[in-house]
């Protein structure tokens, strides 16, 4: 069995965890005994962050609506459609007609890419997340 | 956040969690902390145990305030007229920090004028809260040298939120509380990387590290490191955009990793909104009552599968490892995002995570010195200046981010919405220890999900009487603008007048029924207060409780779709 060291995903106090690995499957959380925040304990919710990862619902494809019903398509379709929709966008009504929520789930590197894509990218300050939820 | 940086110049957690155990006075505003950050009151607790005093102003007798030597039960939406009352004792009583409040702040003498107003008995007649308590709370707050002050969303869900954080900084201020260990004022940040998206720029009006977009030479430096002209007028917040789209002004969204359906207030204009845009992209692990919306959904990894790094509330900057490979067909969303800019003409070429971050190093002062390779112990602590930097525990030390600190002269102003006849009761939602905002993720997790499996209201005794129900029963709740039905739960953890209902639960979601008012400065909804009257409901013999939020054959026809999942080796 491996043990990788990570973050929890729950709440903003950030305690230190490990993932227990085996045959590439996830099987357990243990807290990491000399992290600042935790000190060697969990929550209820951090013992058990692993368990919605390998959950049945999660999204295994991309999905996109065609007669108003959503179906499974390819990264590559799914990607320019989104590609040439959000060009059409810009094009017609400008880049402020556009608005992209990133979010508080996701690490700092894809915060920082979400708000380059809307600036770079689309040319557009509308960006923001559930900060104040 | 707004608040914070207007006084202080940097929006954040001034000092450290580790700090805490050796505090003398604890002062926790507008937080369920044992609760929502168990971890953290692990620490107060453990402060107490060390002979701490532990003070806590809530509505609610939450699970800390029953911990604590003194709890102040103002009422919701009271904050500013309780702090104003404890600063009216600190400066009546000569227990002012005179000395630096001469060398650190501004604008004192205004400040004074408006607390000079508001004596202790003034507070009394708003807040609820006796005189007495609000002398003996303001003494020993004073007087203690480690005196830590936390606040979550009780104090920045209202109207007055940005008012209310102020008044926090004023009084840390005043008693020169910050800028030292074990003292400060710490906002309790409730998503685990919300700090984080706030640091990276995830805001229409600023670039990572809080770099203002109207600011020209912040702006020049990311046009040059971008190669793209970049617009200087801040863009719309979330519930601008919502506004905007029901105009019909706003034509696509790109939604990562959330589910403003569920957690922003007013649902069914969300949902208005939402229907009336032309293309909707959502990205994430989970069917949401948002994706059901969307045109194009693109599944996304979770913390497990991905490379990255996360700021807790104090600032620290953590690695999160990649346990196991991507499950399904699903990529990192830096990935995604890459390669759709691709598609649009603009190569950002990223390879690792840890490429993105070194870009972001470059421009972002603050986290000068957050390199990968430096984080592997604990991690650091921003402002991290350069390579070299050992990271920050405590800020503010010789002077505030912005210089001075501004004291701002608050007055109190009542919630938007008050109570009446038709409707008696104040609202206030919030979250619940074993659920996690919108429940993408703890409602398919079996052993959390099992532990509170239904929505209730909490209602006091003495209401519950008047309107005639007991715990168990169903009882309609209804605001101006909608009404859901839950179960009640008859407790005195709810003052007279006030009902609490947590916001997790898709059956009921207490956002159809809650207010659409916002901060004008930080645009936080009202999340705390809004007026509603609750019904008893009798069912009739096999009935369900009916399902309020309009949901399409989506999920039928995606469940239908869904193949065995296939586990990878």
């Amino acid at each position: 069995m491996e043990k990788v060291s990570t973050i929890c995903p729950y709440c903003g106090c950030g305690c230190g965890l490990y993932l227990h690995v085996e045959n590439g499957l996830i099987t357990g959380v243990s807290p990491s005994a000399h992290h600042p925040v935790n000190h060697g304990s969990l929550c209820v919710k951090g013992w058990n962050s692993h368990e919605f990862v390998q959950h049945p619902d999660r999204l295994k494809y991309p999905l996109v609506r065609k007669d108003g019903i959503l179906q499974k398509s390819s990264w590559e379709d799914a990607l320019d459609l989104i590609a040439s929709r959000l060009s059409g966008t810009r094009e017609k009504y400008g880049p402020d007609a556009i608005g992209i929520l990133s979010s508080a789930k996701c690490t700092n590197e894809e915060n920082f890419v979400m708000m380059k894509f809307a600036r770079a990218v689309i040319g557009t300050n509308n960006i923001d997340h559930c900060a104040r939820l | 956040m707004a608040g914070l940086a207007s006084a202080f110049g940097s929006g954040a957690m001034t000092n450290s969690i580790s700090e805490i155990a050796d505090a003398r006075v604890i002062f926790v505003v507008g937080s369920n902390t044992t609760e929502q950050h168990p971890m953290i009151a692990m620490h107060m607790l453990e402060a107490v145990d060390r002979g701490a005093t532990l003070i806590v102003a809530d509505p609610r007798k939450t699970q800390i305030a029953a911990f604590a030597h003194t709890h102040l039960r103002q009422r919701s939406g009271t904050d500013v007229a309780l702090l104003n009352g404890i600063m009216n004792v600190i400066i009546g009583e000569g227990l002012v920090d005179i000395n630096f409040v001469r060398r650190r702040t501004e604008n004192f003498d205004e400040f004074e004028k408006v607390v000079k107003r508001c004596t202790p008995e003034v507070a009394e007649k708003i807040t609820g809260v006796a005189a007495s308590d609000i002398q003996r709370v303001a003494r020993i707050y004073a007087t203690e040298k480690r005196s830590m002050l936390f606040y979550s969303m009780g104090i920045t869900q209202h109207v007055t939120g940005v008012d209310n954080v102020r008044s926090c900084a004023n009084l840390v201020m005043l008693t020169a509380h910050i800028g030292q260990p074990m003292t400060g004022l710490n906002p309790l940040r409730g998503q685990n990387n919300v700090q984080g998206a706030c640091d990276m720029g995830a805001l229409p009006d600023v670039y990572s590290g809080y770099q203002k977009v109207a600011d020209a030479g912040a702006r020049k430096k990311f046009e040059s490191a971008w190669r793209r002209k970049l617009p200087s007028a801040p863009g719309m917040t979330m519930i601008d955009m919502f506004d905007s789209a029901r105009e019909g002004k706003l034509k696509a969204m790109y939604i990562v990793g959330e589910n403003p359906v569920m957690s922003d207030p007013d649902t069914s204009h969300v949902v208005e909104a939402i229907r009336k845009l032309d293309f909707l992209v959502v990205q994430d692990i989970f069917m949401s009552e948002t994706a059901e919306l969307a045109d194009v959904i693109l599944p996304a990894v979770t913390f497990a599968e991905k490379d990255g790094t996360f700021t807790n509330t104090e600032r620290r900057v953590q690695k999160v490892r990649r346990a196991v490979r991507p499950m399904y067909g699903a990529m990192p969303d830096w990935k995604i995002i890459s390669e759709l800019s691709k598609k649009m003409g603009y190569e950002m070429g990223y390879r690792a995570a840890h490429e993105i971050m070194e870009e972001a190093a470059l421009l972002t002062p603050v986290y000068g010195g957050i390199l990968h390779h430096r984080l592997d112990a604990f991690g650091l602590q921003w402002p991290c200046p350069d390579a070299d930097h050992p990271g920050t525990s405590f800020m503010h030390r010789k002077k505030f981010a912005k210089g001075l600190g501004t004291f701002n002269p608050i007055e109190f102003t009542p919630p938007e919405e008050t109570t009446d006849m038709a409707y008696p009761f104040i609202l206030t939602t919030g979250r619940l220890y074993f659920r996690y905002h919108t429940a993408t993720m703890c409602g398919r997790t079996a052993t959390l999900e099992r532990e509170e499996p239904e929505c209730f209201v909490e209602i006091n005794p003495k209401d519950a009487g008047r309107i005639g129900i007991r715990s168990g029963n169903s009882v309609k709740a209804v605001s101006r603008r909608g009404e859901i039905v839950v179960k009640a739960f008859v407790t005195d953890r709810t003052p007279e007048g006030i009902v609490f209902i947590p916001f997790h639960f898709r059956e009921a979601a207490v956002n159809l029924i809650t207010s659409p008012a916002v901060d004008p400065v930080a645009k936080i909804p009202e999340f705390k207060v809004c007026a509603i009257n609750l019904v008893p409901v009798i069912p009739k013999p096999g009935e369900r409780p009916k399902n309020h939020y309009n949901r399409k054959e989506d999920l039928k026809i995606l469940n239908e779709l869904y193949e065995e999942p296939e586990v990878p080796s």
